[in-house]
């Protein structure tokens, strides 16, 4: 059946500030989704808290509202604008719980007001663990066996019962499930069965089948008004049941299973779908399979759009969030286009000719004393996908989109020692892989490292393959390596970098990329087309391979490449693809043809249709340098994605390519700080007394020198990571050593802490005739407490018009000084009427998308056009750079402190919030302001 | 496209060569037993299933492409057959998996391809192969693992007999009929064209008596079984080529009794009828194509591997409705017939590899044969007597 007319305008509900978790996928599927209901012509009425958001951009839809997600603020809304129906399945968890906690309220009845896209009366089903079962049960699927004992007697039946051991122990009512666990040997039984009962105030534990070693599956899946219901993507986990699907390492499509068993879980997920009310939309189902038995139970159902779906989509090319939006507005899937190849039906189930892996990324440097073994709950703040023809190379793509260092699974530096490796394997961490490597190195087998790991042996043998091409290269000179085994050492994915590792003589990357391409070794590029090939791709997105044929044909016309962010982390997260979208854009207006290039699946800026073309590829300088081999743009634009393209900019300068904006010496020079304060100096602009360090004894003495406190932190890092307040000679040694420890060769930044001062955070723009000062926030907490984790206020609170005055001619001076072109981010602080300059970032900034949402300009898009040539008189002329903020914004940081129990809650120079809200207040009473500046203080610690 | 190897395993082994009849010519590594095999060469989407693809009768005499790069990742097992022996004439794979992951494998998927002598290549860039085909239509050629000379290679490649106008189903066929199962619901009589063994097994678990006999059986000696209902097998050519069996059909059409076909059967059926029926650009091959039911409106993800077509405009209103179409191309994908009671599907209902969206096309058939005849369709399935697997 057509769209449906009986409605004309819908309310849309976003996932508000990022947590681990709930992140920039929820962006990625609003922005989706309104795009699809306002080419339906919808009405769309959108909220969200969250301003570094595509979504929330005026032209998103009909209606923006940046106001917090809660039943109130969601009621007054949806009062005001009296839209015909709710779309609450976009935005996360967050989205729906709102959504239901109105409607257990009785609000959308009342106001006539249908929710669409989610059964709203089943959803609790899927979240209460025994309706669960029960619908489950009914229908006919199998599940995780357990029963309740009250004796040991009774539980030594139940665990025969299920198989013997090992099982799984919960006592009842116990506060965080504490004194369970699983029981390996009849050793423990007793001991365990008898300690969970004398716990339990009901005296009785929960004796569950143990799931340890079963492999963990999840499928996408899409259901339109005619319970038409096809699955969009099988995805499998590397790592076995036992860790949250957001920490595993996951590929697609599913490797591992026959199709009769791959079959059997299609028509479970599907009968699953089914069976949870009446509705339109997209879910995700969750399947454990015993390897051997072929028992396969189902974990859980998420019935809305989620992390995976944006995963899927991205591995698929299938846009979930889209069409999901339109099966909720009554289309069927048979009426849908399959707009990848632009001419078959959307109703079918893509074909992948490739293999795509997802590696989680984590921050734990980020949480002093945290339990950095992946369990249940959700730790990763980020992650990486990547594409390959086959599953080496896209795990080596995977390993290189990082960004932690590692150019591929290892083949790069020492081997860790037998020791670590062997503790490493045991327990899932984030490197477990990695410890496969090295297992294998040191000559473990395959079955040996499955009996350890559980990690299914198809994957164990492909890693095993790839270290036995590595004992290959260690024996062959680069010169004696001939087309035929470069090109095999490239379709294992092995950078340039691990090959000048790897061959015995001494030899960088850059001479084995000039040998390559000497033997003309070089990757081809394909399209991601849903079809495997079978249909024609209108879609322009890529993926690289070393492969026979080029499917990315090049125009004539002039290119600029746009790096992305990579994947998300603290400190450098959604508001870097915020920037990369609207950059994109604002070329494309300039005639450009712009491409993108990233490997975040969670981002708007790695949708198939924001860009001309998009190169789905790590952001590591071999992959970089391959797109600009092929495309030959006439430059790269850096300043937008954060840290991650600033530190290619010297490669590029030494290449000879072009960067637009603000020139790379620039980028470096105000990272010297010698240099910087030269500067300062200079154009007679106070900075706190600072020096600089190699060594943890030069540290000491410095700091001696400066006086205490004494700020401490690397050069070239984001997010004030390794960032500390030293009181004393023992503190300064202590975090010295830290940093070395990690960044060998660092060199040390040592500022004196100007204790009681009011931080400045200003972002400007400057085209080398005028600056465009975007915004000056003061932040509520004191200086000491990193700028993303203060609560930032838009315009200034308490500083003097002279102050202000300052902080302008300071921003501008130092603007014209550095020969900014582009973005300019300031940090400064103010103490007794004096403004001292902290540091400057030629680059976006975090506050950039909040500034551009508190005032409505667009100053991403503005900035890469002043990039690319155009003046801001044109801007200011056409009243492009006025602000019309009335009273104040205020940015809130927000933080996942659940998710780390066992890390204090403290803040200090280093970041730890993963996302923020904005909220605008009329006057300084609201409690918005009134909160934070009540506690401001209590949380500053190093 | 260029020479050169596009082996991704460190293991190496013998080369081998694929020569397309237009000179097109790709050098990969031997897979399965050594030797030469030519066919049409034809490709796959489906991500699973490869042994029952390789085992399909109505791939008889092709050379099967898959475009999942990664093949021989759960090995090979008895239960995946779909005949008794591979059907393919050879095998072209992106990455073959020497060393497989599945309990219920019996051996791998190299072991099984030796043993039956199925000769392969693996290392080929698939994909540019698949684009290739999908723009020059397909064609024949030739895998080697003995002679690997381009010329001598193209040469037996443009040789090899053309699928246009060939007969292939007495080659797949049963040699003598036999019962496969006996049950107490209605009596199916399954005219073999090539039949894949999930057919019958389909009809099996639905309780029905089968009985399978060649394709060139005299109509009179399936009637004197006295069947309730007929069903004409999926299997492999040009269904133009097939005069007997068209005439056998169109004969059995006007017996009365309840009719069903599938694939080759369905165009054999519409032939029969005076519909015509045409050779496809590139035909469909996976298990993701989408079939919507007229209906009921409802949308099947269905099993696909044909070359051959109905022709739609050739459709007489009178003899028969178009029930199914495919959404990408809208080309005819099952019609009910008006002259006598029966269906027929172009696509595979009974999957294996693929989807089970579709298996109530079994049902239907059953309900049709038991309000025909006044029997009955049991809910125990019948006891099998010849289950091959």
């Amino acid at each position: 059946m057509p769209k449906r007319t009986d409605i004309e305008s819908i309310l849309l509900i976003g996932s508000g500030p990022i947590v681990i978790g709930q992140a920039c996928e929820f962006d990625y599927s609003g922005s989706q989704a309104a795009r699809a209901l306002m080419e339906e012509d919808y009405r769309v009425i959108l909220v969200n808290s969250n301003p570094a958001t595509i979504m929330t951009d005026p032209m998103m839809a009909d209606e923006v509202y940046l106001r917090e997600l809660t039943p109130s603020s969601i009621a007054q809304i949806a009062r005001e604008e009296q839209p015909d129906a709710v779309l609450p399945t976009m935005g996360g968890q967050t989205g729906l719980n709102v959504a239901q906690d109105l409607k257990e309220a009785g609000f959308w009845e009342e106001e006539g007001i249908e929710v669409i896209g989610v059964d709203i009366d089943t959803v609790q089903i899927t979240e209460d663990r025994q309706q669960f079962r029960d619908l489950m049960e009914d229908i006919g699927l199998d599940q995780s066996r357990s029963n309740t004992a009250k004796s040991l007697l009774e539980a030594k039946e139940i665990t025969q019962e299920l198989g013997g051991l090992p099982i799984v122990i919960r006592p009842s009512y116990t506060l965080g499930g504490g004194g369970g666990g699983i029981v390996w040997d009849a050793d423990e039984f007793e001991s365990m069965v008898t300690r969970g009962l004398e716990l339990s105030p009901a005296h009785q534990v929960l004796i569950d089948e143990c799931l340890y070693g079963w492999k963990e599956y999840e499928l996408e899946l899409l259901r339109d008004p005619n319970d038409n219901v096809i699955i969009i993507a099988s995805i499998e986990n590397i790592t076995p049941m036992g860790v949250h699907t957001g920490d595993s390492i996951t590929v697609a499509p599913q490797q591992t299973l026959t199709d009769k068993q791959f079959q059997k879980m299609r028509d479970a997920a599907i009968k699953a779908m089914n069976s949870i009310g009446t509705f339109a939309g997209g879910c995700n189902i969750q399947f454990a399979f015993e390897p051997g038995t072929d028992r396969m139970i189902v974990i859980e159902i998420n019935p809305r759009v989620s992390r995976s779906s944006a995963l899927a989509s991205k591995a698929t090319g299938y846009p979930i969030a889209k069409v999901a939006s339109k099966l909720a507005v009554g289309y069927t899937l048979d009426e849908l286009p399959n707009e990848i190849t632009g001419d078959t039906s959307a109703c079918f189930e893509p074909s992948l000719d490739y293999v795509v892996t997802k590696i989680p990324r984590f921050n734990f440097d980020k949480f002093e004393g945290v339990d950095e073994e992946l369990t249940t709950q959700m730790k990763a703040v980020g992650e990486v996908m990547s594409i390959g023809r086959t599953f080496q190379e896209s795990l080596q793509k995977a390993w290189q989109s990082l960004e932690i260092g590692y150019a591929g699974l290892g083949a790069d530096r020492e081997d860790a020692d037998r020791e670590t490796v062997r503790k490493r394997l045991k327990k899932p961490h984030w490197d477990q892989l990695l410890h496969v490597r090295h297992a294998f190195r040191k000559g473990a087998s395959v079955e040996e490292v499955y009996d350890i790991t559980q990690i299914d042996p198809w994957y164990l043998h492909k890693i095993q393959d790839m270290v036995d091409l590595e004992e290959e290269i260690r024996s062959t000179a680069l010169r004696d390596i001939d087309e035929r085994f470069m090109f095999e050492i490239k379709r294992n994915g092995f950078s340039d970098e691990q090959l000048a590792y790897l061959v015995p003589e001494d030899v960088d990357d850059e001479e084995v990329r000039e040998y390559r391409k000497e033997l003309d070794v070089t990757p081809v590029y394909q399209v991601v087309d849903t079809c495997a090939g079978e249909f024609p791709a209108e879609t322009p997105y890529y993926y690289s391979s070393y492969e026979t044929v080029n499917e990315s044909t090049v125009t004539d016309k002039d290119k600029v490449l746009i790096l992305g962010s990579g994947p998300n982390r603290i400190g450098q997260g959604i508001e870097f693809d915020y920037s990369c979208v609207h950059g994109v854009k604002a070329a494309r207006e300039m005639g450009y043809e712009a491409l993108m290039l990233n490997c975040n699946p969670e981002t708007v800026s790695t949708d198939f249709d924001v860009a001309d073309k998009l190169y789905f590829e790590p952001v590591y300088w071999e992959r970089v340098m391959d797109v600009i081999d092929l495309e030959q743009p006439e430059g790269v634009i850096l300043q937008l994605g954060g840290q991650t393209a600033i530190k290619l900019g010297e490669r590029f300068e030494e290449h000879g390519i072009n960067i637009f904006g603000t020139p790379f010496e620039v980028m470096d020079f105000v990272e010297d700080r010698g240099k910087f304060t030269e500067v300062l100096r200079k154009l007679e602009i106070p900075f706190p007394p600072y020096g600089v360090a190699h060594s943890v004894d030069e540290a000491v003495q410095t700091a001696d020198r400066l006086g205490y406190p004494t700020l401490i932190r690397p050069s070239y890092v984001l997010g004030g990571e390794g960032m500390r307040i030293a009181i004393n000679e023992d503190e300064v040694a202590e975090y010295v050593s830290n940093i070395l420890s990690i960044y060998p060769d660092n060199e040390i930044l040592l500022d004196r802490f100007l204790e009681d001062s009011i931080e400045i955070d200003v972002d400007a723009v400057c085209d080398g005739e005028e600056v465009w000062i975007t915004g000056i926030m003061q932040h509520i907490e004191p200086a000491g407490v990193h700028s993303g984790d203060s609560t930032a206020v838009l315009p200034p609170y308490s500083l003097s018009e002279e102050v202000q005055d300052t902080i302008r001619q300071y921003v501008r001076d130092l603007a014209f000084e550095l020969d900014i072109i582009g973005l300019l981010n300031v940090q400064m602080v103010v103490k007794d009427e004096t403004v001292y300059v902290i540091e400057a970032n030629p680059r976006a900034s975090r506050t950039m998308p909040f500034v551009s949402k508190a005032c409505g300009t667009r100053i991403p898009a503005i900035a890469t056009k002043v990039m690319l040539g155009e003046k801001l008189k044109t801007f200011r002329e056409a009243g492009e750079l006025d602000c019309d903020l009335e009273g104040y914004a205020i940015k809130e940081p927000v933080f996942s402190w659940d998710k780390f129990p066992e890390v204090p809650k403290e803040l200090g120079p280093e970041m730890k919030s993963t996302g923020e809200a904005i909220a605008f207040v009329d006057a300084l009473t609201d409690e918005h302001f009134q909160q934070p500046y009540e506690m401001k203080d209590l949380y500053l610690s190093r | 496209m260029t020479d050169h190897t596009n082996d991704t395993s460190p293991q190496a082994s013998d080369p081998a060569k694929l020569v397309l009849e237009d000179g097109t010519s790709v050098r990969g590594t031997a897979i399965g037993a050594r030797g030469l095999t030519g066919g049409e060469l034809c490709f796959n989407t489906s991500m699973t299933g490869y042994q029952e693809i390789m085992t399909d009768p109505s791939y008889y005499g092709q050379l099967m492409m898959m475009t999942y790069p990664h093949i021989g990742n759960y090995g090979a097992s008895d239960i995946d057959m779909e005949a008794e022996e591979p059907m393919v004439a050879g095998f072209i794979v992106r990455s073959f998996t020497e060393r497989h992951s599945n309990r219920q494998a019996d051996e791998t998927l190299d072991e099984f391809m030796r043993e039956h002598g199925l000769v392969g290549i693996s290392g080929v860039d698939t994909r540019a192969l698949v684009r290739h085909i999908r723009d020059k239509g397909v064609m024949n050629a030739v895998i080697s693992s003995d002679e690997l000379d381009d010329d001598v290679l193209l040469e037996r490649a443009r040789e090899w007999p053309s699928m246009d106008g060939l007969e292939l189903a007495s080659k797949v066929t049963t040699d003598s009929p036999y019962i496969y199962c006996e049950g107490t619901g209605p009596r199916i009589a399954v005219y073999d064209f090539g039949v894949k063994q999930n057919i019958l097994r389909s009809f099996r678990a639905r309780g029905a008596t089968v009985r399978v006999v060649p394709g060139e059986t005299p109509l009179d000696d399936v009637l004197s079984w006295d069947p309730d209902g007929l069903f004409f097998s999926n299997g492999p050519g040009d269904p133009r080529a097939m005069a007997d069996a068209i005439d056998r059909v169109g004969r059995a059409l006007e017996t009365g009794l309840p009719i069903f076909g599938i694939c080759l059967g369905h165009q054999l059926i519409s032939l029969a009828q005076g519909f015509d029926v045409y050779k496809m650009f590139v035909g469909h091959r996976g298990a993701n194509h989408p079939v919507k039911n007229l209906d009921t409106e409802r949308v099947e993800v269905t099993t696909q591997n044909h070359g051959f077509a109905v022709d739609e405009n050739s459709i007489d209103d009178g003899k028969a409705r178009v029930t199914h179409v495919n959404l990408n191309d809208d080309t005819v994908e099952g019609l009910r017939f008006k002259t006598f009671p029966g269906l027929s599907l172009q696509y595979h209902p009974e999957a294996s590899p693929g989807p089970h969206d579709s298996h109530y096309h079994f049902d239907a058939f059953m309900d049709m044969v038991a309000s025909e005849r006044n029997v009955s369709v049991p809910d125990q399935p019948a006891e099998p007597v010849r289950a091959v697997r």
